[in-house]
């Protein structure tokens, strides 16, 4: 007996794995990292999402428990994943010295703070 | 019907894990290797929780959790390293 609790955990579970491999191929197919970026993010907040969505909803539907766990790695994903969007980029603008002048004029005296600013990192070097 | 769509999905997830490797063995730069372990770590989340769906069971998801602090405090590591050559100051 298929009841709607339970297709929506099968729906919510291929959802998630479909924007899993959506993002994993993003990653696989673009042509430099800045576009890389965007493939992975989607597969953190919309794939892990549903998955966990999915797993909420079999345990309150199956077991008739309600689990917090789920929400917790929500909750981390969601805060974590543009802080290493963030790092990564920033790695790569700083070890890269083509990115660095692809960079479009910031319009004011001072340049770009993380490369010119007082606070700037010490001077990039050519990371591999 | 769940174990059929974990199935399905453990299928999809394997293939986005074999072209995660593909990029991470691949890739060109330093920064892009960082991007696809992190991908990896996003994704054997997902399998660990989908492994928690087919088996009925809670145990796994302390897993999960240790599997994202460990990805995020490793890429964050390696970007430190790539940015100042050390890691603590």
């Amino acid at each position: 007996m298929t009841g709607i609790g339970e297709i929506a955990i099968a729906a919510l579970i291929c959802l998630g794995a479909f924007f899993l491999l959506v993002g994993s191929l993003g990653l696989a197919k673009l042509p430099d990292l800045m576009r890389r970026l965007h493939g992975p993010t989607k597969a953190t907040t919309l794939g892990i999402g549903s998955m966990l969505i999915a797993s909420m909803l079999y345990f309150i539907v199956e077991r008739g428990t309600v689990s917090i766990h789920e929400l917790l790695i929500t909750t981390f994903l969601f805060l974590t994943a543009p802080v290493t969007a963030l790092m990564v980029a920033k790695a790569h603008i700083l070890c890269n010295k083509e990115a660095r002048k692809q960079l479009p004029p910031t319009g004011r005296q001072a340049g770009w703070a993380v490369i010119d600013g007082p606070q700037a990192e010490d001077t990039p070097r050519d990371c591999a | 019907m769940i174990a059929i769509a974990c199935m399905v999905a453990a299928f999809a997830i394997g293939v986005a894990m074999l072209l995660t490797l593909y990029r991470l063995l691949v890739g060109p730069d330093m920064a892009t290797r960082i991007l696809a372990l992190d991908t990896l770590v996003i994704n054997a989340i997902a399998l660990v929780v989908l492994i928690g769906i087919y088996y009925g069971t809670e145990i796994y998801f302390e897993a999960a959790l240790l599997f994202a602090m460990v990805g995020f405090l490793s890429t964050v590591a390696y970007c430190k390293y790539l940015l100042r050559g050390n890691v603590m100051e």
